[in-house]
């Protein structure tokens, strides 16, 4: 069993279903990427885990037991809607919500100065809130939900109101909290930083889940038997005709003579084979299969998703 | 538990720390002392003021006018015009000038010229000096033309003073105690006052730091520590500390103010001589007492009579529970009206049917002064809403015991129900964002 398995979750709001029967299964050590577009159902789905409401039916399971309130003080959550008190200071603040995390508000001072360190902002502890710039405050927040080092992290939309800058330091940050172990479900819109950060995905759409798994074997998977070819060769030549009926060219562009083309292989046919044909009137520059980015399984996979939903 | 009291912490530390409490718990009571010593100083202060007034008498009344306090009278014969006025009373250095016309006993209008306003105090003296004299010369005319032998003594053996004493009878013991109406009524207002603006002020601090936390969006991560429901009580206590400790620092101020205005005001006057003391004109033996008039004597008795150390405990208990069972009612519904909203502008349609039945309450407060036993003041002082108010002020008055343990339950149970009610509208407010929510809604919400 995973680490965090939820199964059959369903959750009734007055005028709609938010998720409607649906299982997640994160293995430890796992950053899991929860995709989704909006009102999908993310959130919702994120509350039952954090334990903010709960599921009209379905069970959790945390570390192979069932979930329990006790457990709140070994997850971590940082909301997409998030903030602090604003007329309280920056150190008082974060203390008071580590001991709410369970921490004695001694460690939570000497875990606190550490971090304030790191993230060089020594000199906020006295300032209140309503003084910091909202990148500032963000970096607060951050630390404030990692502190009392849980087992289970749960980051929504973490970069949204961050700057490059700052969006580099969580990224290393985040990767750093899994490469000690640190389980962490991530979820957001932004496809460049799930192929960068996740080792698994599950895509929420309308509130099911349509796809779960390790994110190589997702990308693999929507692999469609495309190719990229870079190769030169002289004008004039049939391509088509040399690369024979099992592959079919989708487009050529070239440039300075240098030429960029896509192939759909049609039939089953072995990579060498064709190699093999255009070998003797083609200069092969590189040759790779295409895998797709998350972001077109994405947006793929929501339209499917709404195309089968309004028949 | 131990995240509650993390929580009632903060609640408490953020708020005593705020200037603003500082200035109310320190400006209030001081301006209540200040009050009450005006108050005071004017019941017992005589008119120091040392005035010459000039009379000129053109009636027949024998020198009228005595000497009132420190204001004394000098009789003249000069004729004055109104014009001269002025410039007699500057040269004379007189306060003013009365003139006694000669039809005064037909026609009794006496002007009296003065070029500041003549205290009521001494215009009310004047015109009882003047009236007496003029009725006894009258009186004197009447029982000289009847005829009767020994009218005079006869009429003046018809003027029976009355004292009226309110007695109120413990229906334990049978004992009858000497007891003050207009104190009773004076103390239970004030206490249900204090308690409707303690609940109105307190309840509101709630449904603002709901407000808070939910337009700062630093809710959502406080409910993954802890429940909301959990949450919101530790908020609800925490203010309601603030609201105790407010209430304990006035309770001191005055009891501080009560030994500094005795030590100042009645020197050598022993409080609890004075209580033991039937009428207040057994008292004059007392110590301390005899500069007094007998008015203000009487006065200063029932103040002193109601300082009953067992009463004042009962009554501070019955204030202290039905503070909080009040403001426990009304602070989990005015969270949930913070919870359903966005802003505090957006809470007007939800606060005032609440800040109405509050207001009501008051005013059927101030009924209850008037006829504490009318069955709106009855049936007011047991409805919970009502009740924290209704009931303070009937307490001096008297309540029967089994009245008064109803009044308590129906609370204690009513403030149990609605702040369930209230966490259920609670927990699933604070998560919705940007909604204008309508009544409709909130009864949907219960359902989740």
């Amino acid at each position: 069993m995973g680490f965090f398995v939820a199964r059959n979750i369903i959750k009734n709001y007055a005028n709609h279903r938010a998720l409607d029967n649906v299982s997640i299964e994160i293995p430890e050590g796992a950053v899991y990427g929860l995709l989704g577009p909006n009102g999908a159902g993310k959130t919702s789905l994120i509350r039952i885990i954090t334990q903010i409401t709960g599921p009209d039916s379905g069970e959790l399971f945390f570390k192979g037991r069932p979930l329990v309130p006790e457990d709140m003080n070994r997850i971590g959550y940082l909301p997409e809607e998030r903030g602090l008190y604003k007329k309280m200071k920056v150190g008082e603040q974060a203390v008071y919500l580590a001991r709410l995390k369970g921490i004695t508000k001694h460690d939570a001072i000497q875990q606190l100065k550490v971090w304030f360190e790191k993230f060089g902002i020594q000199e906020w502890w006295d300032r209140k809130v309503e003084e910091l710039s909202k990148g500032m405050a963000q970096k607060v927040q951050f630390i404030t939900t990692v502190l009392h080092e849980p087992e289970l992290l749960i980051f929504d939309e973490p970069f949204s109101g961050f700057d490059p800058i700052n969006v580099e330091l969580l990224k290393k940050e985040i990767l750093e909290l899994r490469k000690k172990g640190t389980t962490i479900i991530f979820s957001t819109h932004n496809m460049a930083s799930v192929e960068e950060i996740c080792s698994h995905i599950a895509l929420i759409n309308k509130s099911q889940k349509i796809i779960e798994g390790p994110i190589n074997q997702i990308r693999n998977k929507y692999a469609n038997n495309t190719y990229r070819l870079v190769c030169r060769y002289e004008s004039g030549l049939d391509l088509q005709q040399i690369a024979g009926q099992e592959y079919e060219i989708l487009s050529d562009k070239a440039e300075d003579g240098q030429h960029e083309i896509i192939l759909q292989r049609l039939e089953p046919c072995p990579a060498n084979t064709l190699l093999r044909r255009l070998l003797d009137s083609v200069n092969i520059i590189s040759y790779q299969k295409i895998i797709p980015g998350m972001n077109d399984i994405f947006i793929k996979l929501v339209k499917e998703g709404s195309i089968v939903l309004n028949e | 538990m131990n995240k509650t009291l993390i929580i009632i912490g903060r609640e408490f530390t953020t708020r005593v720390r705020k200037k603003s409490f500082l200035v109310l718990t320190l400006v209030v009571p001081i301006l209540l002392a200040g009050f009450y010593a005006f108050l005071m100083w004017m019941l017992l202060k005589n008119d120091t003021q040392e005035r010459k007034i000039a009379v000129i008498n053109h009636s027949e009344l024998e020198y009228p006018l005595n000497q009132i306090n420190n204001t004394i009278f000098e009789y003249t014969d000069t004729v004055l015009s109104e014009s001269s006025v002025p410039e007699f009373l500057k040269q004379n250095d007189y306060y003013a000038v009365i003139r006694i016309p000669s039809k005064v006993m037909d026609n009794p209008d006496i002007p009296v010229y003065s070029f500041s306003q003549v205290p009521m105090e001494l215009k009310n003296e004047i015109a009882s000096q003047l009236r007496k004299k003029i009725e006894d010369i009258k009186r004197a005319t009447v029982i000289e033309e009847a005829k009767v032998p020994e009218l005079e003594m006869k009429l003046a053996a018809t003027q029976t003073p009355v004292l009226v004493r309110t007695l109120k009878v413990s229906e334990d013991t049978g004992e009858a105690k000497e007891s003050s109406s207009e104190i009773a009524s004076a103390m239970g207002l004030i206490a249900g006052m204090v308690i409707y603006f303690f609940i109105f002020m307190y309840a509101s601090q709630v449904m603002k730091g709901v407000i808070e936390e939910k337009t700062n969006r630093i809710i959502e991560v406080l409910v993954s520590s802890v429940k909301p429901f959990q949450f919101l009580l530790g908020k609800i206590i925490g203010v309601a500390t603030v609201g105790l400790v407010q209430f304990l620092i006035w309770v001191i101020f005055g009891v501080v103010l009560i030994f500094v205005m005795q030590a100042f005001f009645l020197p050598g006057l022993e409080l609890e001589a004075l209580r033991s003391a039937n009428v207040a004109g057994a008292v004059s033996d007392i110590s301390g007492v005899q500069h007094l008039s007998a008015e203000q004597l009487e006065i200063i008795q029932k103040v002193a009579m109601t300082i009953e150390p067992f009463f004042i405990f009962k009554f501070l208990a019955a204030f202290l529970f039905y503070f909080i069972g009040g403001y426990l009612l009304y602070a989990s519904l005015f969270a949930a009206i913070g919870a359903a909203v966005d802003n505090e502008t957006d809470s007007q349609q939800f606060l005032t049917p609440l800040s109405i039945v509050l207001v009501v309450g008051l005013y059927i407060g101030f009924a209850a002064m008037k006829s504490p036993e009318s069955p709106l003041v009855f049936w007011s002082s047991l409805i919970p809403f009502t009740s924290p108010i209704v009931m303070l002020v009937r307490i001096p008055f008297g309540v029967p015991v089994w009245e008064l343990f109803c009044s308590m339950a129906l609370l204690v149970a009513s403030f149990i129900f609605f702040t369930w009610l209230s966490g259920r509208i609670y927990r699933v407010g604070i998560l919705m964002y940007g909604k204008k929510v309508t009544w409709k809604e909130l009864y949907k919400w219960l359902k989740y």
